[in-house]
C-alpha cells in the first residue's frame, strides 16, 4: 500500500514535470507562431502558470548575469551604485502592475482574459529576451566595439520582438482587434503609473499617520515622565 | 573586576606596543582627478605651493591691480598696473626671488613716455619688450634697455567706431616679429600686426552663436525692432600663450554653461596661423575645467579660464577664476589633475590674472592678495610629466615604468592604466594590455588590444579549430552510416 501511494506521488510529479517541459517547449511555439500561439495558450490550455514563472525568473537571471558578464566594452556597471534588490524589484514589480493595471481595464473594455491569461502571456512573451540576451552576453567577450552594431542590432531585435509578442498576445488573449490593442496598451502605461502614484500617496501617508502615533506616544510620555 | 582590570591593562600595553599616532603630511593643495564616470578622485598633491612672494616683502611697495604676468628664462615680468609700472624679477635656485629692474617710462621720441595701466608684457629672445600700455591707448615696443623702438596704435579698420577707445589688454609676439594682440571690444578675434608694426588684419574670430529662438524673433521683427536689439557678435577672448611651436593657446569665458560639455564652448583654443582651432580633444570629455559645478560657500557656475601657459612637452595649465583652480591637460587633452581653491592660505588663491611657467614649475599672479605664488611639482607631479614626456619620444617601456610609479603613489589616475597598456600593447603582450585597459575602461585601446589577442589565439588553436569543426561535422554523418549498416546486416541476417 505504502509502495503504492510513493509510486502514485512521484507519477504526479513525474506529470508534472513533464507538463511544465510541454509547456516550456510550447513557448518556442508561441514566440514563432504568436497570434496562433497565444490563442492557444489560453483557450487550448497549452501553456502554464509555472512555465510563466520559468520563464520571467530566467528574464531576471538575464539581466543579473548580463551584468557581471558581459564584456564592460557594451556594458558598463558603476559596482558601487548596483543594487541587486533595486534589480530585482525594478523588473518584477513592473510585470506585476502592468498585470493589474492591463486585467483592471481589459475586464472593463470586455477583454476576455483572466489576470492568469495576462500574466501568462507575459511571461510567455519574455521568451525571445532570454533566448537572444543569454548568447549575446557569450557574444559581447567575443567582439571589440568596432563589430559592436553587431551587439545593438541583437539587443534591438531582442526587444523589439517581445514588444510584437506582447501585442499580439493583448490581441488574441483578450479577443481584440489592433487598434483597440494598442489603444488599451497605452491606457494600461497610464493606469501602472497611476496605480504607483496611488501606492506613493498610500505609503506617504501611512508613513505620516505612523509618525503621528509615535509622536502622539512621545508627548504622552514626556508629559508622565 | 578583575577581568576587567586585566583588560585594561592589556590594552594600555597594546597601546604602548603599537602606537597608532598617524603621520599625515600638511596637505598644500586640494588635488583631484574625474575617473570614467566623471566622479571626483582624490589624489595626491601634482603641485605644491612654496612663496608667496608680495611687492611689500620685495621691497618695492604693494602691488596695486596686477594684471599681467610673463616669464622669459629665469626672469619675471610682472605688470604692476595700478602702479603703472613693469617690475622685473629674477629667480636663482629654489625660492630666492630678487628684483631686477622696474620700468614705468622709457626714452623715445613720443609725447607721452610714461607707462599707464599697462596689462600685459611680452619679452622675446632678444630682451625686447612688447607692452601693453592700455591706457594710453597704444602697444609699445622697447628694446632691453626701455628705449622706444615703434609704438603700435590703433588698427586702420573702416568697421571700427573711431571715437571708440582702444585698450589694448594681451598680447604675444611670434619668432617673425608678428604681434597678436586682444583689445578690449574687439570681437573680431587677435589684432595681428606685421614686423613694422602695421595692421595686417584680424585672426581666429570665433563663430557667431545664437539663440535660436532670437534668430525666429529676428526674423519677425521690423528694422526698427532690429535695431533695438542685442547684436549677434562673436565672443572675445581674455587671455592668450604661445607655445613652444608658436601656436597661440587663447582662453574665453563667454559662454552659455550647457555649451561646455557638448564642445560647443571651447574655453580653451589651440589657433593655428590661419586662426583654426586645432586643439587636440581625445578624452572623453573636452578640456572645460570643472565638470561638476556645485554650489558651495558662495561660488556657482562653471569654471571661468582666465589665463593658459604651455609647457615645453605641450602640457597646458588654464587657471580658474571662480574656484581659484589650475587644470592642466595633456597634449591629447586628457585632464592630469585640478589643484587649488579660493582662500587665504599658502597655495590658495583669490583672485587669480595670470599664469606662467619656469621650467616645469607654475608661476601665478593674484591681483587680490597681490602677491606671486610659485608652484613646483613633487615627486608624484614629475612623475606624470616625465611619462608623458617620455610617451611623447618614443620610449615606451620607460613610459610605462614612471606609469607604474604614479599607479603607486595613486591607484584611482586611468591615464596611467592606459599608459601601461599601451606600452604592453607595443611589447605585443596583448593579455595583459587588456587587462590594464579594462581598469580605465578605454573601449578603443581595449577593442585594439582585443582583436589581436584574438587573432594570435585563432591562430594557435586553429588546428584544434579546424579538428573541431571537422569531428562536429563528419561524426554523426559516419555515426549514421554505422548504423545503417549495421541494420542491413540485421535485416540481412
Amino acid at each position: 500500500m505504502k509502495a503504492l501511494t510513493s509510486r502514485l506521488i512521484s507519477d504526479t510529479k513525474k506529470n508534472k514535470l513533464r507538463h511544465l517541459g510541454t509547456t516550456l517547449r510550447y513557448s518556442l511555439y508561441v514566440i514563432t507562431h504568436p497570434f496562433d500561439g497565444f490563442w492557444d495558450l489560453t483557450h487550448e490550455k497549452r501553456g502554464s502558470l509555472g512555465a510563466a514563472n520559468v520563464i520571467i525568473v530566467a528574464a531576471l537571471l538575464t539581466n543579473i548575469l548580463k551584468l557581471q558578464f558581459s564584456s564592460f566594452l557594451f556594458v558598463k556597471v558603476i559596482w558601487e551604485f548596483t543594487n541587486l534588490l533595486e534589480i530585482v524589484l525594478g523588473f518584477l514589480a513592473p510585470i506585476v502592475i502592468g498585470c493589474l493595471a492591463n486585467w483592471g481595464l481589459t475586464t472593463l473594455f470586455d477583454g476576455k482574459g483572466t489576470m492568469k491569461d495576462v500574466y501568462m502571456a507575459i511571461g510567455y512573451s519574455l521568451t525571445p529576451y532570454v533566448l537572444i540576451q543569454i548568447p549575446m552576453i557569450f557574444i559581447s567577450n567575443l567582439i571589440t566595439v568596432q563589430e559592436g552594431s553587431l551587439y545593438i542590432f541583437l539587443h534591438y531585435l531582442s526587444v523589439l520582438w517581445c514588444g510584437a509578442l506582447i501585442i499580439s498576445a493583448a490581441m488574441m488573449i483578450h479577443d481584440y482587434a489592433l487598434s483597440k490593442t494598442l489603444l488599451t496598451l497605452i491606457a494600461t502605461v497610464v493606469g501602472m503609473m497611476v496605480i504607483i502614484f496611488m501606492l506613493l500617496l498610500f505609503f506617504t501617508l501611512v508613513s505620516d499617520a505612523i509618525a503621528y502615533f509615535i509622536s502622539l506616544y512621545k508627548e504622552i510620555s514626556f508629559r508622565f515622565y | 573586576m578583575r577581568k576587567k582590570t586585566k583588560f585594561i591593562i592589556f590594552f594600555c600595553l597594546a597601546l604602548i606596543l603599537f602606537p597608532s599616532a598617524s603621520v599625515r603630511a600638511e596637505r598644500t593643495t586640494y588635488t583631484y582627478t574625474y575617473d570614467y564616470w566623471r566622479v571626483e578622485r582624490e589624489s595626491p598633491d601634482a603641485y605644491k605651493a612654496v612663496e608667496t612672494i608680495t611687492g611689500s616683502k620685495l621691497g618695492i611697495g604693494d602691488f596695486s591691480n596686477p594684471q599681467g604676468l610673463y616669464v622669459r628664462g629665469n626672469r619675471i615680468y610682472v605688470c604692476d598696473t595700478g602702479n603703472h609700472r613693469i617690475i622685473v624679477l629674477e629667480r636663482d635656485g629654489y625660492n630666492n626671488v630678487q628684483v631686477i629692474d622696474q620700468i614705468s617710462e622709457f626714452k623715445g621720441d613720443v609725447e607721452n613716455n610714461t607707462l599707464s595701466q599697462p596689462h600685459d608684457i611680452f619679452v622675446t629672445e632678444t630682451g625686447e619688450y612688447y607692452i601693453a600700455d592700455t591706457n594710453n591707448q597704444r602697444v609699445l615696443h622697447l628694446s632691453s634697455d626701455a628705449q622706444l623702438i615703434k609704438v603700435i596704435n590703433r588698427p586702420v579698420d573702416q568697421t571700427v567706431d573711431e571715437a571708440s577707445d582702444f585698450l589694448p589688454t594681451k598680447l604675444v609676439v611670434d619668432k617673425a616679429g608678428r604681434c597678436f594682440v586682444l583689445a578690449r571690444n574687439y570681437n573680431k578675434g587677435f589684432l595681428q600686426y606685421d614686423r613694422e608694426g602695421e595692421f595686417i588684419g584680424y585672426m581666429g574670430a570665433s563663430e557667431v552663436r545664437f539663440n535660436f529662438t532670437d534668430y525666429i524673433w529676428k526674423l519677425l521683427s521690423t528694422q526698427k525692432q532690429k535695431s533695438q536689439m542685442a547684436q549677434f557678435v562673436p565672443t572675445e577672448y581674455n587671455n592668450v600663450a604661445m607655445d613652444k611651436d608658436g601656436f597661440l593657446y587663447a582662453t574665453n569665458s563667454v559662454f552659455e554653461e550647457h555649451m561646455l560639455r557638448s564642445d560647443e564652448a571651447k574655453p580653451i583654443r589651440k589657433l593655428n596661423s590661419m586662426g583654426t582651432d586645432i586643439l587636440v580633444k581625445n578624452a572623453e570629455l573636452p578640456p572645460i575645467g570643472d565638470v561638476w559645478w556645485d554650489n558651495a560657500g558662495g561660488v556657482s557656475g562653471s569654471s571661468r579660464l582666465i589665463d593658459i601657459t604651455v609647457l615645453d612637452n605641450d602640457i597646458y595649465y588654464a587657471i580658474d577664476r571662480t574656484r581659484g583652480r589650475i587644470f592642466g591637460y595633456d597634449d591629447q587633452g586628457n585632464l592630469l589633475y585640478a589643484f587649488g581653491s579660493i582662500g587665504n592660505k599658502l597655495g590658495y588663491l583669490q583672485f587669480p590674472t595670470a599664469i606662467d611657467h619656469m621650467d616645469n614649475d607654475l608661476i601665478v599672479l593674484d591681483s587680490r592678495n597681490i602677491g606671486i605664488t610659485f608652484f613646483t611639482p613633487t615627486e608624484y607631479g614629475k612623475l606624470i610629466n616625465d611619462a608623458i614626456m617620455a610617451y611623447s619620444v618614443g620610449q615606451y617601456e620607460l613610459s610605462a615604468d614612471y606609469w607604474r610609479e604614479v599607479l603607486r603613489l595613486n591607484g584611482n589616475y586611468d591615464m596611467a592604466y592606459v599608459g601601461i597598456g599601451r606600452a604592453l600593447l607595443r611589447q605585443e603582450k596583448y593579455k595583459e594590455a587588456m587587462e590594464y585597459f579594462e581598469f580605465a575602461l578605454d573601449d578603443i585601446n581595449y577593442s585594439k588590444a582585443f582583436q589581436l589577442y584574438r587573432k594570435e589565439w585563432i591562430e594557435d588553436n586553429i588546428i584544434w579549430i579546424f579538428t573541431s569543426f571537422f569531428l562536429i561535422i563528419t561524426v554523426p554523418i559516419v555515426i549514421g552510416k554505422v548504423k545503417k549498416i549495421r541494420r542491413e546486416v540485421a535485416e540481412a541476417e
